[in-house]
């Protein structure tokens, strides 16, 4: 069953036309990688998927409920659509564990012991336990990233978006966050990744999109990508990335 | 020069004999601490609303909120209390104009310069909200949608709370404002702080002692208001973000 359907998507910010037809889909379970160059529209992209960004043309639907229905409640689908940012986006004025639990009191209703629970039980799963009462501020690039994707899982996402989660990180933190998410492919969660991660994308992906200049230039299996890229530009990029 | 310093006055009774001088001068200070409070209120509240208001993704709101702030800002202040006071009652239907009118002077007086500076004060808290609300990271907006917070939810938890915290050091300025911004009032005749010492020097002639002491009173009123928000700055800070210690 697809999770998520991308159907001839366009979108344009202002005269400048950011994404051109783009058509693909996530089934249940998979993990699809999307890369590309800077500015070939692949956060754009991931940003629609929950709406975050509007489109002008095409169709999104996310779980059997199309964005764009005017009867759909966004907010709603959002909730159980778990986002993890490239600047981590942790509240700042809120403890670890406050940024945990708010949108499962405020949006899911669960009381404050329930919520809790959740958030300690995934902070647990993503080895910061110890940093509950602290503050984000406190807390190195990898650690906040990693309380970022316990806040998206503690919503119980159905799927969960990655934008660049490891672009803003030092090197030394990188993998600390790529085992968080190897660990929650493996586990099957239906996952789609902005990520330049090509490791990451070789061990746990399914397929990989790249995109370029807004159009998806090469959506294959990650056997085909890495292998045969028929696209010249995935090819070009490929070569550049993988030399060392 | 030969001016005869005479600090005791202030202990002196009135001519009507009811009050000192210095009774005098504490009414004052009374109706500009109550002035100001109210109006602070009101200009925090609409201050607030209005800010959040110009940073919605919804053109007619902005667009409403940003005339709201064009409008007080840019019609001087003592302008804008002649209007509420003397043209407002002229333009209601002329029952209500006139029922106005009949209210007990002092009311009339003090609810014109209570809305005048809410109203006035209101459209520089309403800047400053908008500032503090679009220095924040574009992500927290959508970090918090992306929760499934709704968008008011969003203000609520997200965005005001740093923004108001970001905002305090200019905010405590605005504050400072509306207190000495009240001595407008004097000019449709509440009888207020400053006019209380004109008032003192009509009667007594010791302008230097009438304008110390109401200097004093300005200025300890200003400390008081700026050690309240520094507290209010330490108490709020955020552990390890930008700005705190």
């Amino acid at each position: 069953m697809s999770m998520i359907q991308i159907e001839n998507v366009s979108k344009w910010y202002g005269d400048f036309q950011v994404l051109t037809d783009c058509s693909t889909h996530v089934t249940e379970g998979e993990v699809v990688v999307v890369c590309g160059p800077s500015g070939s529209g692949k956060s754009t992209l991931i940003r629609c998927v929950n709406g975050l960004e509007a489109i002008q043309q095409g169709r999104i639907v996310v779980n059997g409920t199309a964005l764009a229905d005017p009867t759909t409640n966004l907010s709603k689908l959002r909730a159980h659509v778990g986002m993890v940012f490239q600047n981590f986006e942790l509240f700042p004025h809120m403890s670890v564990t406050d940024n945990l639990t708010i949108a499962q009191i405020k949006v899911l209703g669960r009381s404050t012991a329930e919520a809790l629970a959740r958030g300690l039980a995934m902070l647990d799963r993503v080895g910061l336990k110890a940093q509950a009462s602290k503050f984000p501020g406190a807390l190195s690039g990898g650690q906040q990233q990693r309380v970022a994707i316990a806040r998206a899982l503690a919503m119980d996402p159905i799927c969960m978006l990655f934008d660049e989660p490891t672009s803003a990180l030092d090197p030394e933190m990188v993998n600390e966050v790529l085992d968080v998410m190897v660990e929650l492919a493996t586990e099957g969660m239906t996952m789609m990744c902005v990520t330049h991660e090509m490791g990451f994308a070789r061990k746990v992906a399914d397929r990989v999109i790249f995109m370029d200049h807004g159009r998806i230039v090469e959506d294959a299996s990650k056997d085909d990508f890495f292998g045969t890229p028929r696209a010249e530009r995935a090819q070009l990029f490929l070569s550049k990335i993988l030399q060392h | 020069m030969s001016y005869n310093w005479n600090w005791d006055i202030f202990l002196s009774p009135t001519p009507s004999g009811e009050s000192t001088y210095l009774g005098w001068l504490l009414d004052g200070l009374q109706w500009t601490l109550t002035l100001s409070l109210g109006a602070w209120i009101m200009a925090l509240v609409l201050g607030i609303g209005l800010g959040v208001l110009r940073t919605v993704p919804n053109r007619l709101l902005a667009g409403s909120a940003a005339a709201y702030v064009e409008v007080f800002r840019n019609v001087p202040l003592l302008v804008q209390l002649f209007i509420w006071y003397f043209v407002l009652p002229e333009l209601l239907p002329t029952t209500l104009g006139d029922a106005l009118k009949q209210t007990d002077p002092l009311a009339q007086q003090f609810f014109a310069a209570l809305l005048c500076l809410g109203c006035f004060t209101a459209a520089r808290v309403c800047e400053q909200v908008r500032a503090g609300i679009a220095s924040l990271p574009r992500g927290q907006r959508n970090a918090g949608l992306a929760l499934g917070l709704t968008l008011p939810q969003t203000y609520r938890y997200v965005l005001l709370p740093m923004a108001l915290r970001l905002i305090l050091p200019p905010l405590t300025s605005e504050f400072l404002n509306v207190f000495k911004n009240s001595a407008v009032a004097s000019t449709i005749g509440l009888i207020e702080l400053s006019r209380q010492s004109q008032q003192l020097v009509d009667y007594t002639a010791q302008a230097y002692e009438a304008f110390i002491a109401v200097t004093v009173l300005y200025v300890l009123i200003n400390v008081l208001v700026m050690f309240g928000m520094r507290l209010l700055e330490r108490r709020t800070r955020v552990p390890g973000y930008i700005g705190s210690k």
